[in-house]
């Protein structure tokens, strides 16, 4: 069974919420729709206060070059054009919306009809990815469009589709292969069709035997689809330790996938396009998982952008815990922690992860004791603990020597570092710093 | 309302602890302890007793005192020292009171002086017995025969009756034709240092450790590799003059040194290659101070100085980088 070369932990799955089906999320009476939910620069508001709305209509459009579209999940009035806190307490441009009913534009096919055939040209399905203000739901939310442009000196030779759901607790993914399988299949086809490459292959963990099934028994009716069942190991999720675990290639430092032929696409982005192209639907739906051991009941819903945290968590069981901890949007190991629970959902969010008091706090940290655990954790082959100390002794171009930025911050250091030093955030700083250096340097 | 916790990713953490691993090496020196105290009998025990509670309290009082920060003496590793240092004695009436000189330095100079644990260059308890080793010659090179039967642990010692040399003590002044019966050697029946005796207990504990990857091969087989190959080339050169490969291996410390003190992480090179070259050097100054030094013994020695370049070595030698 294939996985990636080096590094790696086995954080405990905790996947407890794979059962619960997927649940349409109720609509909220106001919504806030934030303008930059992607990568790049946020998208400019084309509507003033007052206008009304539909479901799918333009709000903001991308004018920059790295930007996405953005569209009204909901019908209604604009209440306002203004700033917003996000749910990690950063003020970003966003509008307000007053839902009136749930009226959608007419061009959206709202049917549950499968749509099969795709007659688009490449050319034309990146102009319907940019124009449904796709972008990637893996976390980094990349704009589709930018992605699938293939610039005319590089070459796409495989077309990876991430549904390795690496990290713990998540379980939309799962859920989505589950119940929607041949949509997904279909939005693979077009993105292979937009890239022009043989073969998509679809790369699972086998600790997910059903969806492996499923997605198998549904790839073979497909031409050019391959589900690669992957060994078990956290950040297989990685773009580049999927495509080392699919393709046995590496993603050079400081180089993108397709400079090694590779495409990455989440499974979730998959439908998304399915969805875009097919029927005429921008993204304005995600599906998200609501988890945490201590939480009554378990869900996976369906949801609007702009939904809150709050509405979320007391639409799926009332109030929190009282020894609630921490709130996570995503996974344990790469999710960050919810200050703004007031903040509205985004287009890449996949999870409220509920967490308890005893482990959102973090153990007293000891001196290290030089086990070099972290390093032989660490996926990308870097030595956290020098990192640490060169950081704190604010020796940063040294650390840039020893390619911090070839860091994918996946958190495999800090994880498994018996002394619980908090590397990953001195390596953070340390990068931020580095990167400052470096343009600086630069001018 | 309730304030919840912000805070950089990852939010969850493995359940390893520096405590866990420091009980854990503990444990692994269990079997030694016991086929000690088989053969040694209750001096044996006594000694490591005595060992480990003067190496808790020294730590202890130095850090109440000395340091003023908070006490670490529940992280266990000052009970590893405690149990190595003891290990690396002949078990003899003295030691019971010159063993707390060892652990003074051990502690005091060894590991603490540096910062505590993580921080010292050199493996305590090697500081520790080197500084017995020549600052009490006559006591530490004084060593008890082994009882006659497995479990002579009931006959508790009045007086030190029977003396006998090591193997390695016995070849150095009479030449290689003193070695004896390789099998008694392995279970360890032999003149010796309370832990070295014994190859078996001390591979027990050492395959327990590789099983919870607290060590990993690299550093006790290159270690023992190399002292097996180097030796083995000078017997096959001159075998009137060499002990043979493996009675080399099996006496004195050369077990016990790689599988317990050359492998202390704090003191050892991270990289996988670190470790192959570390431990070579280990093998290499091993069989060279044997051969030609003063002293029929050299695991500690070696020890020592491939601690003082480890830092050199971790320069050198990094990780296979995943993108490169």
């Amino acid at each position: 069974m294939k996985t990636f070369a080096m590094g790696g932990v086995h954080p405990e799955e905790n996947k407890i919420s794979t059962a619960a089906a997927i649940e349409e999320f109720p609509l909220p009476q106001s919504a806030v729709i934030l303008m930059n939910q992607h990568l790049g620069a946020p998208a400019t508001p084309c509507v003033a206060k007052g206008d009304k709305v539909k479901v799918g209509q333009l709000i903001g459009k991308a004018e920059a070059f790295m930007c996405a579209n953005v569209h009204s999940p909901y019908s209604g009035t604009v209440a306002k054009i203004d700033t917003c806190k996000d749910a990690f307490g950063m003020t970003k441009p966003a509008i307000y919306i007053n839902v009136e009913g749930d009226e959608w534009e007419e061009s959206i096919d709202r049917t549950p009809d499968i749509k099969r055939e795709c007659t688009l040209e490449p050319k034309e399905i990146v102009d319907k990815l940019k124009e449904m203000g796709i972008v990637g739901l893996g976390g980094a939310t990349f704009p589709a469009h930018i992605k699938y442009n293939i610039a005319p000196d590089k070459k796409a030779e495989y077309l990876i589709i991430n549904a390795v759901e690496c990290e713990p607790y998540l379980t939309s993914d799962h859920r989505a292969m589950m119940e929607h399988a041949e949509e997904i299949c279909i939005g693979v086809s077009i993105l292979r069709k937009a890239l022009g490459v043989p073969n998509a292959y679809i790369g699972i963990e086998n600790n997910k035997p059903e969806p492996i099934a499923v997605m198998k028994a549904m790839a073979a009716k497909f031409e050019g689809i391959i589900v690669e069942p992957l060994k078990v190991k956290y950040p297989q999720g990685a773009e580049k330790q999927l495509i080392n675990a699919i393709t046995g290639r590496r993603v050079p430092s400081g180089k993108l996938p397709i400079d090694v032929g590779c495409v990455v696409s989440n499974v979730g982005t998959a439908f998304a396009v399915y969805e875009a192209v097919q029927k005429n639907k921008p993204l304005i739906q995600n599906i998200l998982t609501v988890t945490g051991k201590k939480l009554p009941s378990q869900h996976n819903y369906l949801v609007r952008v702009g939904t809150t945290y709050n509405q979320l968590i007391a639409h799926a069981i009332g109030t929190l815990p009282e020894t609630t901890g921490k709130v996570i949007s995503g996974g344990p190991m790469m999710g960050k922690a919810v200050s703004n629970l007031d903040g509205p959902t985004t287009k890449g969010a996949s999870s409220v992860l509920v967490i308890d008091e005893g482990e959102a706090t973090r153990a007293q940290e000891t001196n290290c004791i030089r086990c070099g655990k972290c390093m032989n954790a660490c996926p990308m082959g870097l030595e956290p603990y020098l990192f640490s100390s060169l950081v704190k002794n604010r020796r940063i171009e040294e650390a840039g020597e020893h390619n911090i930025l070839d860091c994918i911050e996946c958190g495999c250091c800090f994880f498994s570092c018996p002394a619980n030093k908090p590397l990953l955030d001195e390596i953070r700083l340390g990068k931020n710093l580095y990167r400052g250096i470096l343009m600086a340097k630069k001018k | 309302m309730k304030l919840l916790n912000v805070s950089g990713s990852p939010h969850v953490h493995s359940d390893e602890s520096t405590r866990k691993i420091m009980w854990r090496v503990n444990l692994a020196l269990v079997p030694t302890l016991i086929v000690a105290v088989a053969f040694f009998g209750l001096n044996a025990l006594l000694i490591s007793i005595i060992s480990v509670a003067s190496c808790v309290l020294f730590q202890w009082l130095i850090e109440k005192f000395i340091m003023k920060s908070p006490s670490t003496i529940c992280d266990g590793s000052a009970v590893v020292t405690g149990l190595l240092l003891a290990f690396n004695v002949p078990a003899t009436r003295e030691m019971m009171w010159l063993v707390i000189i060892g652990a003074l330095v051990a502690i005091g100079i060894g590991k603490m002086s540096f910062g505590g644990l993580g921080k010292n260059p050199f493996n305590p308890a090697l500081v520790g017995r080197v500084f017995m080793l020549i600052s009490f010659p006559v006591q530490m090179t004084t060593w008890p025969k082994p009882g006659e039967n497995l479990f002579s642990m009931v006959s508790v010692p009045t007086t030190d009756a029977t003396t006998g040399a090591t193997p390695l003590g016995l070849i150095k002044e009479q030449g290689v034709g003193a070695a004896g019966d390789v099998m008694q050697y392995f279970i360890g029946h032999m003149g010796g240092s309370l832990g070295e005796v014994s190859a078996v207990a001390i591979l027990i504990g050492a395959i327990y450790l590789l099983c919870r990857k607290i060590i990993s091969w690299h550093i006790p087989v290159s270690f023992i590799g190399t002292a097996f190959i180097f030796s083995g080339i000078l017997w096959l050169c001159d075998k009137t003059a060499f002990v043979d490969p493996v009675t080399t291996i099996l006496t004195g410390g050369i077990m016990l040194g790689a599988c317990f003190m050359a492998t202390d992480m704090v003191t050892s090179p991270m990289a996988k290659s670190g470790q192959l070259i570390f431990g070579v050097g280990c093998g290499l100054l091993t069989i060279i101070i044997r051969n030609w030094g003063q002293y029929p013994e050299g695991v500690s020695f070696a020890i020592l100085l491939m601690n003082s370049v480890t830092p050199l070595i971790n320069r050198w030698c990094k990780p296979k980088r995943f993108a490169n």
